[in-house]
């Protein structure tokens, strides 16, 4: 019974207690990057788990596909070795298009801004809960990632990051119930707003009834959200139903794959809407 | 009957401090850290804790503030002020005074510094403020324990129940 007197525990008490008032204090105080404290803590620490454990399923995947499954490597090669001839023609017609548009951009005196600073990084674990659609990824702010920023794919947009701890961050996908990106129709530059259904779809909002919407339409970043640079790919429109004059729903299959999502890259060029932001932040602090 | 004790006076404290202070210099005295540390004082370091953790709490939440900063603050100081009363002995007004005095340092301490590490909020350079605030705590304290002492048995009721902590 001495054993269960708190009195004679007052320094594990003590501990607990103190423990309790930071636990308490953290979650009301923002960090830095506003995100509370407590939030940023427990990330970092869950971040560092999940990439032991990535660690560890990468390794065995590693040795699995290093050494037990060599078996069509030879064919697989010849395919890729024909694959990247006809990649490499690709790039040189890309080439050409591109020193063709600069010409042409220098003619109408326009200056260049679609030079991105990007940075890779690697899927390490996956949303605690299934009601959210997140992953995290093994780069944070030493790399210089911040809350909001842009995550593209290599086929279009993945999300944005919501929590950046110090070396991993919490990136929201476009899926989630909670995301939505300024988008347009590429073909007809109609406006509007994607956003997530909880599942492997999209859905495009807000769009104006006289606008021109068909099935096949390739669904572009926008840029007027402030968050992901403009022109990039989301998906394509494969569902357009309407009432009356009204679009009712217009469906979105996302041009990334979701499911799977290994490497992704993190737009740490900030957008026009964020520099404005940071100017004026900036005049804002007191001296 | 001890919990409803610290209770009592916590709320007496709050209730005192909030009508008193417009009349005496704004914060040169914590009633309710002088009600944390008699109670550390006179019983030991667990009550000085519990009562320091919620009077804190109290204090956070009718100021407004980060909760839990007070609290936190108030809780190490009524550890502290219990290992105080228990390892050393403090029944002169010298040295209740001077426990008073640097509890009040040791609390304003780690409350303002939690603020300012956090940068929710800055004092400048609050020395003659956290000193006016120790001599008024040290008096009020002192005398608090003058007061109860006068009552009859106190000395005895005090002895029988730190008597009863002291292993």
């Amino acid at each position: 019974m001495a054993l269960l007197d708190i009195r004679l525990r007052a320094g594990y008490l003590f501990f607990a207690v103190a423990i309790g008032h930071l636990v308490l204090i953290s979650a009301q105080v923002n960090s830095r990057t506003g995100v509370p404290i407590l939030e940023t803590v427990t990330f970092g620490a869950f971040a560092e788990v999940q990439r032991g454990t990535s660690a560890v399923l990468n390794g065995v995947g590693g040795a699995w596909s290093g050494y037990v499954a060599l078996r069509n490597v030879r064919a697989e090669n010849e395919a890729l070795r024909q694959e990247l001839s006809s990649a490499r023609v690709e790039i040189q017609r890309q080439r050409a298009l591109a020193d063709r548009s600069r010409s042409l951009e220098s003619i109408l005196q326009l200056g260049s801004s679609t030079e991105l600073q990007i940075a890779a990084a690697q899927i390490i674990g996956a949303a605690a809960s299934p009601d959210f659609r997140t992953v995290t990824i093994d780069k944070g702010t030493r790399l210089g990632l911040k809350a909001d920023m842009a995550v593209l794919g290599p086929k279009g947009v993945v999300g944005r990051v919501v929590v950046a701890g110090p070396s991993a961050s919490r990136v929201q996908l476009l899926v989630d119930r909670n995301a939505a990106a300024g988008a347009l129709i590429e073909r007809s530059r109609a406006q509007g707003v994607v956003v997530g259904a909880g599942d492997n779809r999209l859905r495009l909002e807000f769009v104006s009834e006289i606008a021109d919407v068909a099935v096949g339409d390739l669904v572009v970043t926008s840029g007027i959200d402030g968050i992901y640079p403009k022109g990039f790919a989301i998906g394509q429109v494969d569902t357009v139903e309407k009432s009356g004059v009204t679009y009712r729903t217009i469906g979105i299959r996302p041009a990334v794959d979701f499911s799977s999502l290994e490497d992704v890259l993190v737009v740490l060029t900030p957008t026009p809407a964020q520099r404005v932001g940071a100017v004026d932040a900036e005049a804002e602090k007191p001296e | 009957m001890k919990a409803a004790w610290v209770l009592l006076a916590t709320a007496a404290a709050i209730a005192i401090q909030t009508t008193v202070d417009r009349w005496l210099a704004a914060g040169a005295v914590d009633l309710v850290l002088v009600v944390v540390v008699y109670n550390a004082l006179a019983s030991e370091r667990v009550t000085g804790l519990l009562t320091g953790s919620f009077a804190g709490l109290v204090q956070d939440v009718l100021s407004g503030g980060v909760l839990g900063m007070a609290g936190l603050a108030k809780t190490v100081v009524g550890y502290l002020a219990g290992i105080v009363g228990t390892q050393f002995i403090v029944t002169h007004s010298a040295s209740r005074f001077v426990v008073f005095f640097l509890a009040t340092v040791l609390n304003a301490v780690i409350f303002m510094g939690l603020y300012e590490l956090l940068g929710l909020r800055h004092f400048g350079a609050p020395f003659a403020a956290v000193a006016v605030q120790g001599v008024g705590n040290a008096v009020v304290g002192v005398l608090v324990f003058k007061v109860i002492e006068l009552l009859p048995g106190a000395v005895e009721r005090r002895r029988a129940a730190r008597s009863r902590f002291r292993r």
